[in-house]
């Protein structure tokens, strides 16, 4: 099942919620807003949320992205939930190491991987 | 405040752009700079750099520095070379301090949503300066030969400068 959205595509699987992102930048603040907002209302619907976000497609992003991803990451976190980074492309998974934020994420190479670990 | 002589390049050498407070006019302007890089044929790793690089300080200028204030403009000065690009961005707002940035990368903030923007801009660029008031940007990358240092080798050279 697909859920049309402005910003992201979610899935289900195996209780796993599954996030994909439409756009190949994120990078507008008013979209990574909208982004964040959107992810959060499917992390506060469900506690012990189990989250997998699939960054295929995705080839830049910003600060104002990576302030949002730790936004979700700390919502996750107070719904005891679980949450998956996959499929960063090596440009992206560089600005991840530069900040430090590969320590904060569990990032998996692949889809499957970050399924396998949910 | 002109271009740092250590750049090596001339003042007239530079293109310049003043345009409004807008998000769609400053990034018009960031595409002729993308545009130009390739039309002279850098890599996609030199363009990822570039292009992250001046988000992050467009934004600055645009929502800290002007205030997201339509009435303002932000006036960027370039340089595409066949060995470095630089990039100069300056608002009208009061300015900051760079040196009061907190550094993002230390445990205790590492889960604050805020303060990246900087020093990515100093990963991935090869120098970055303000002016004294701190409302003018001024930042150069220079060009690796093949095997050169990645983005993070060189943020950990630069940061101990």
């Amino acid at each position: 099942m697909e859920t049309p959205s402005s910003h992201l595509k979610v899935r289900r699987s195996d209780n796993v919620t599954i996030v994909s992102f439409v756009d190949r930048k994120i990078l507008e603040e008013l979209a990574i807003q909208e982004i964040g907002e959107e992810i959060n209302r499917l992390v506060e619907s469900e506690p012990g949320v189990r989250l997998l976000l699939d960054f295929s497609g995705v080839d830049h992003l910003s600060s104002a992205a990576l302030g949002m991803l730790i936004t979700v990451n700390n919502r996750v976190k107070e719904q005891n939930g679980l949450l998956r980074l996959a499929n960063i492309n090596k440009q992206i998974f560089e600005v991840f190491k530069i900040t430090r934020l590969n320590k904060l994420f569990s990032i998996h190479a692949t889809a499957d991987d970050a399924l396998a670990d949910l | 405040m002109d271009i740092p002589v250590e750049y090596g390049v001339p003042p007239t050498r530079l293109t310049r752009v003043r345009v409004s407070n807008m998000v769609e006019r400053v990034r018009e302007a960031e595409n002729a700079i993308v545009a130009q890089m390739e039309s002279q044929g850098y890599g996609e790793d030199d363009v990822f750099a570039i292009k992250l690089a001046m988000e992050e300080a467009l934004v600055n200028a645009i929502r800290h520095g002007n205030s997201n204030d339509a009435t303002k403009f932000v006036t960027l000065q370039y340089y595409v070379g066949a060995d470095r690009i630089i990039v100069s961005i300056a608002d009208e707002g009061p300015g900051f301090r760079p040196e009061d940035v907190p550094d993002p990368t230390l445990d205790e903030n590492l889960e604050k949503p805020h303060g990246r923007g900087l020093m990515l801009m100093r990963a991935y660029m090869t120098d970055v300066r303000f002016n004294e008031r701190g409302n003018e940007i001024w930042m150069m990358r220079l060009i690796e030969p093949a095997g050169g240092p990645s983005a993070g080798e060189r943020d950990a050279s630069v940061a101990g400068e």
